[in-house]
């Protein structure tokens, strides 16, 4: 298990390296900073004084080693274009992010999960085929468009909720909260419910599927003739054996909304870390970019790793392999 | 009792926050302000929120002439050194006085090497002291442009600075960041209440401020938001009062929206597509380049249908041109602002006649994501000279990229768009665009444009003190281009804003947001 355990972390730093390799080089093609971040008529001098001042004079291997350097000792720079440190940058949106990710997780889970159960059981109903269908629209339709939408028919129509920000929130010191103020309470309802719409289209037709399948299985067949009450047979024994897939999507899908809330954040101007990746982009702020692939791909390998080592816990089958 | 005194108190401050709040000016725009330190930055739009916080000695009117602000007056002592009186009386947010001492902190934080906004005032070489109200500005020759170029030199408190550690900007190098990039203390209409990246901006009004109020705000708020349909919507859904820019696509649907209304007017920004001017064309390797010859480019600008341009793809919002500057710059004139005319076969019959019955290989490069409609404009000019017989490969990209590649001399025709600011002076045109690059100047010319007249002009207006030689003297530089075709101007930008009804704001050709003239009932 301990061997287990080493063998990961050290696969884990690995494709943390690559990563930072790879953004690194990757940057080079992203476009010029000294370009968007110097006067229009600015002249040839004054522009090499900023390139300079950047570092972006160095040969590319002695930027690629400083700057692992400055991760090593845990220093992320700062921003090119603000100037400000972008670890303090990264802990200011955080927040924001992980609650709209938080309250959309939440979303999918208590939408998808009564909703494949639903499909599962009674797959003619007349319910269960509506949710069917409409789950192709949540699977298919691009974000931009149904937030775009959300926002014309809840915002500009019907004037209920707000169309961008975060609302009021609350500072307590190393977090802001949008959860304790009415206003910050409704502006999460169209992004998360633009963010979940994906994975609760995901989960539900993930239960549906396991929970057919578990159904018609001997064991289910047998309780049936042992006249077992139906509410155990469907969720005693069969959501709970179809929750397992569910579980590992769910995780992995955490990791998936993090770095995919970019467009849901940018439509909504949500302030998370989504909205400070756009702009990094579009000025070319290379340490803010960087910072924010290392973050997002920090995400995945800690997730990944969980993942494994809980499976790992749960089926002792894999325990053995993996020694 | 105290539950029900609670809700009583929210009340009454509901009551009064809503009542506070109707004079609250609430308003959007793409972009956020890059940081709140004056001199760590060059774009004009974050220059033009600081400007509610933040005042320079001269300041522009609603006509966009110079006027006194924190100086009441100056006079040239001699050609290098500039004499300023300060106006008195005048505070900083904070209570603290503002003095000469200010002044030559502000000045010398800014020519620090690791200010970012060094060029604005690339002149100057320091500033002096005499009195408490008086200062010296010192200048390493002649030049003409020092008041256009302190419009944009934001004074700081020089106490403030030092309580904060703020006497020099901020250095990515070496790790130092400012206190100045996420506080504000200026002497301005508006003091800065907070300030949250891509959250939003909020200032109430400044009840001290040294200058009579021609608005009648309380506060504003104002709320970055990067997707256009979003900022329509947030419009519409009567969540701000004011957007700008409008999108152009909008235009007409918020025009027919009840309550609403969109002004615009024709910006400083003219569009123009730059030419190589080197031996040979990227598009056509080993072989002469046939933009060497005036007869050539005039050919190309006949073959542009402007109209087409202006009613196509600008839906009418635009306004074709022949010059580089805008009416409202010196240097205008109106003889240089005439676009050749639209005549396909005499743009055929020019190009038989200089040697290219059947046309040439030539490179289009244009940024899709610059100025307005860039892509759909050049995919218009395309077509048109494919017309005339020419082969245009043409490259639209983002302008991230776009730029380093144009400034690398890597293109053969590209897109380009001025707006002379913030200078506001037909100067930076010829400075950055049409004098031969070197060190200092042609910072902008990529291609290789070099004219002896130009550069001999250049030399001149740049020390030229006389304000009406120095026009004159513009005025032929931008008439040589013009005759010459060494740039093919196409269209002055539209600016445009939209607003509630109730909201009055004047529209700046240099796209400024100036919320100190803005009423609001």
């Amino acid at each position: 298990m301990v061997r287990m355990l080493l063998s990961r972390l050290a696969q884990a730093m690995l494709v943390m390296l690559a990563v930072t390799a790879l953004s690194f080089t990757m940057f080079r093609f992203v476009g010029d900073p000294v370009q968007l971040m110097s006067r229009e008529d600015a002249s040839v001098t004054e522009r090499e004084a900023l390139r300079d001042s950047l570092g972006l004079n160095d040969p590319i291997l002695v930027q690629y080693g400083r700057f692992l350097g400055r991760i090593a000792s845990g220093d992320l720079g700062i921003s090119f274009r603000n100037q400000r440190d972008v670890a303090e940058l990264i802990a200011e949106r955080a927040p924001a992010t992980l609650e709209l990710v938080l309250v959309a997780t939440i979303l999918s889970l208590l939408v998808g999960i009564p909703a494949g159960v639903l499909c599962a059981l009674r797959p003619n109903g007349v319910l269960s085929r509506l949710v069917q269908s409409g789950s192709l629209v949540g699977i298919s339709v691009p974000t931009f468009v149904t937030g775009t939408l959300l926002i014309l028919v809840f915002s500009v129509t019907l004037r209920w909720l707000p169309s961008f920000g975060r609302g009021q929130t609350v500072d307590l010191g190393w977090w802001t909260t949008g959860f304790l103020t009415p206003s910050g309470r409704a502006a999460l309802v169209l992004p998360s419910l633009t963010l979940a719409l994906y994975s609760m289209t995901l989960i539900m037709r993930l239960i549906r599927s396991e929970m057919i399948d578990i159904l018609s299985t001997d064991y289910v067949r047998f309780a049936r003739a042992r006249g077992l009450p139906s509410w155990y047979i469907h969720f005693r024994l069969a959501l709970k054996n179809a929750m397992m897939p569910v579980i590992t999507v769910t995780g992995l899908q955490v990791g998936s909304l993090i770095a995919f809330a970019i467009v849901t954040e940018t439509i909504f101007q949500w302030p998370g870390l989504g909205l400070l990746f756009m702009q990094a982009v579009i000025f070319v702020d290379i340490p803010v970019m960087t910072a924010y692939l290392l973050l997002v791909a920090g995400v995945f390998v800690v997730i990944n790793t969980l993942v494994d080592l809980t499976y790992a816990l749960v089926d002792p089958r894999l325990r053995t392999r993996g020694v | 009792m105290s539950l029900r005194n609670t809700f009583t108190a929210f009340a009454v401050a509901g009551l009064m926050a809503s009542t506070a709040s109707a004079e609250v000016l609430r308003w959007s725009s793409q972009g956020d302000i890059v940081t709140l330190d004056p001199y760590a930055h060059t774009e004009s739009f974050t220059s033009s929120v600081l400007h509610h916080i933040y005042e320079p000695l001269v300041r522009r009117s609603k006509t966009l002439e110079i006027e006194p602000a924190l100086a009441t007056d100056w006079e040239i002592v001699d050609p290098t050194r500039w004499r300023f009186t300060l106006r008195e009386g005048v505070t900083f947010h904070d209570g603290a006085p503002f003095t000469a001492d200010d002044v030559v902190a502000s000045v010398e934080r800014m020519l620090h090497p690791d200010s970012r906004s060094r060029g604005n005032l690339s002149q100057v070489t320091g500033v002096e002291k005499v009195d408490d109200y008086t200062v010296d500005f010192i200048m390493d020759g002649p030049y003409p442009l020092l008041l256009n170029d302190l419009s944009g030199v934001f004074i700081m408190d020089n106490e403030w600075m030092t309580e904060h550690d703020a006497l020099e900007p901020g250095n990515i190098a070496t790790g130092k960041t400012s206190y100045a990039s996420t506080h504000a203390n200026g002497t301005g209409p508006f003091v800065l209440d907070s300030y949250a990246p891509d959250v939003g901006t909020v200032m109430s009004v400044n009840d001290s401020w040294w200058d009579e109020p021609e608005h009648n705000l309380t506060g504003i708020e104002f709320r970055p938001i990067t997707s256009d349909a979003t900022r329509v919507a947030a419009l519409m859904s009567g969540e701000l009062d004011m957007i700008a820019p409008v999108p152009l696509q909008d235009i007409n649907r918020l025009e027919a929206a009840p309550g609403f209304s969109v002004e615009q007017e024709p910006a400083l920004r003219l569009i123009f597509l730059g030419l190589n001017y080197r031996d040979e064309l990227l598009g056509m390797p080993g072989e002469p380049n046939p933009l060497l010859d005036v007869n050539v480019r005039k050919a190309l600008w006949h073959g542009i249908n402007h109209d087409g341009l202006r009613e196509k793809v600008m839906r009418g919002n635009s306004r074709t041109v022949g010059s580089m500057v805008a009416p409202p710059v010196p240097g205008y004139s109106e003889d240089s602002d005439v676009p050749l005319e639209f005549d396909p076969e005499l743009a055929k019959q020019m190009l038989a006649d200089a040697g290219y019955p059947d046309g040439f290989s030539v490179k289009l490069d244009c940024p899709n994501d610059r100025y307005i409609n860039d892509e759909a404009i050049c995919v218009a000019v395309k077509a048109m000279w494919e017309q005339m017989g020419l082969s245009v490969a043409l490259n639209t990209e983002s302008r991230a990229t776009y730029f380093p590649k144009a400034s690398n001399g890597e293109t053969d025709i590209y897109m380009l768009g001025w707006a002379t600011l913030p200078a506001m002076d037909g100067w930076s045109v010829i400075r950055a665009l049409l004098a031969t690059q070197d060190g200092s100047m042609g910072g902008n010319n990529y291609n290789g444009l070099s004219d002896p007249r130009i550069d001999e002009i250049a030399a001149q207006v740049a020390v030229e003190l006389d304000e009406d030689k120095r026009r004159a003297l513009m005025s032929e530089a931008l008439q040589i281009v013009h005759d010459e075709a060494y740039y093919i101007p196409l269209h002055q930008q539209p600016v445009a804003m939209a607003l509630r009804d109730g909201v009055t704001v004047p529209q700046f050709p240099d796209e400024y947001i100036r919320l100190w003239f803005a009423t609001t009932e």
